[in-house]
């Protein structure tokens, strides 16, 4: 058990503590819930290629991309164990309750990392392998070890990290990038920021704490809450953009429209709080809930639209 | 109870603690290598199959040609 305390300074090897993880700690350090995200995103961007890919190489794919996903995961958790300990949010961690070492959080991540590129490149094209490099290698160098702990913008720069999955299941197909590819990145690269900044209107302290310059230790909460309703605005039409290129069908409009509507609803919500408090905290959780929930929706409609759309032409 | 006692019961109590702890650890080791050993089976059969689906592929290609 750590003895780690909320107002202890610490340095990342004061976590070196040689304790040996379990499998589960090892499984924790891939950030499970992200991967989830990560390769439903992936899968979306897979089915929408057109053409098509071998049944083992698209789940060798999908499982080179979790991996990546996860080892970018472990790389943050190894880099960022200093502050995780003393955020309430990241405590539980493995590497605060000193379950896994930095050291081996590292090479774990590291050799993750290796693996799923190289096996993305040799055994489906290397162009989807280069991609999943460039996605490790922007969270990893970029996020994480740059703009987090310097710019109140670092999510949403850092957050085309996140972007990426459904392109390169798309260049698992293809072999390449196209509009229809581009515009699934843009749809997760606009909503990263109004997504996190919710997060962090009812999480101030805890980033305050570590010294993470997120947007409301920076700017404020007033001028954070208008940000969110900026991006929002700007969210809305990408979200709804899939249907006038053809990616989507009229299912897919509707519930982009009506969702982008709600989410708008919640933004403006949050954007009127005029006194700080436990119901401007709920609010903006909120708005965090339903945001993850939208993502969802917006990319499982356009999962059942393309394979009811696959199934008909191989039916008929 | 004396001093002595006392101290030698710590001293039991640690040893036991520390026998219980490097089982713990040796098992957590254990199940690691396991683990390992799984995941490194398994990738080599990932690549064997991947490699019969391309390689088939490529003869179904030339044959068509």
């Amino acid at each position: 058990m750590s003895d780690i305390g909320l107002n202890d300074r610490l340095d990342r090897d004061d976590l070196a503590l040689p304790v040996g993880g379990d499998v589960k700690d090892y499984v924790a350090l891939l950030k499970p819930r992200v991967m989830s995200l990560v390769v439903f995103t992936a899968l979306v961007g897979m089915v929408a290629a057109p053409g098509g890919i071998h049944p083992l190489l698209g789940a060798i794919a999908i499982l080179c991309i979790a991996v990546g996903a996860g080892a970018s995961g472990a790389l943050n958790m190894w880099y960022d164990a200093d502050i995780d300990a003393r955020m309430a949010r990241t405590a539980a961690r493995p590497i605060p309750r000193g379950k896994v070492t930095p050291g081996e959080a590292l090479c774990f991540g590291t050799i993750l990392s290796v693996l799923s590129v190289m096996c993305l490149g040799l055994l489906v094209n290397w162009v989807a392998g280069a991609l999943l490099a460039i996605t490790i290698a922007f969270y990893l160098f970029v996020y994480t070890m740059w703009l987090k702990r310097k710019t109140p913008q670092n999510i949403v720069i850092g957050g085309a990290a996140g972007a990426f999955p459904p392109m390169v299941g798309w260049a698992a197909v293809t072999g390449g990038v196209s509009i229809e590819s581009i515009l699934l990145f843009a749809l997760i690269f606009m909503w990263t920021p109004p997504h996190f900044w919710a997060l962090s209107l009812y999480r101030m302290r805890d980033y305050e704490r570590v010294g993470v310059p997120m947007l409301p230790v920076v700017a404020g909460l007033k001028e954070t809450r208008r940000q969110i309703l900026i991006y929002s605005l700007l969210l809305v039409p990408i979200g709804i953009s899939p249907w006038f290129i053809g990616l989507g069908g009229w299912t897919y409009l509707a519930t982009s429209s009506i969702l982008g509507a709600i989410f708008l609803w919640y933004a403006v919500d949050v954007y009127r709080i005029r006194e700080e408090g436990t119901d401007a905290d709920a609010r903006a959780k909120r708005l965090f809930v339903f945001s993850i929930y939208y993502l969802f929706a917006l990319f499982a409609v356009l999962l059942v639209e393309l394979t009811v759309a696959r199934l008909m032409v191989w039916l008929v | 109870m004396t001093g002595t006692e006392n101290e030698e019961m710590k001293k039991a109590q640690t040893a036991a603690e520390q026998g219980t702890s490097d089982a713990e650890r040796t098992a957590r080791q254990r199940k690691r290598s396991i683990a390992i050993a799984v995941s490194l089976a398994l990738l080599a059969v990932l690549f064997y199959v991947a490699t019969l689906v391309k390689m088939t592929g490529g003869i179904a290609e030339k044959a068509g040609s």
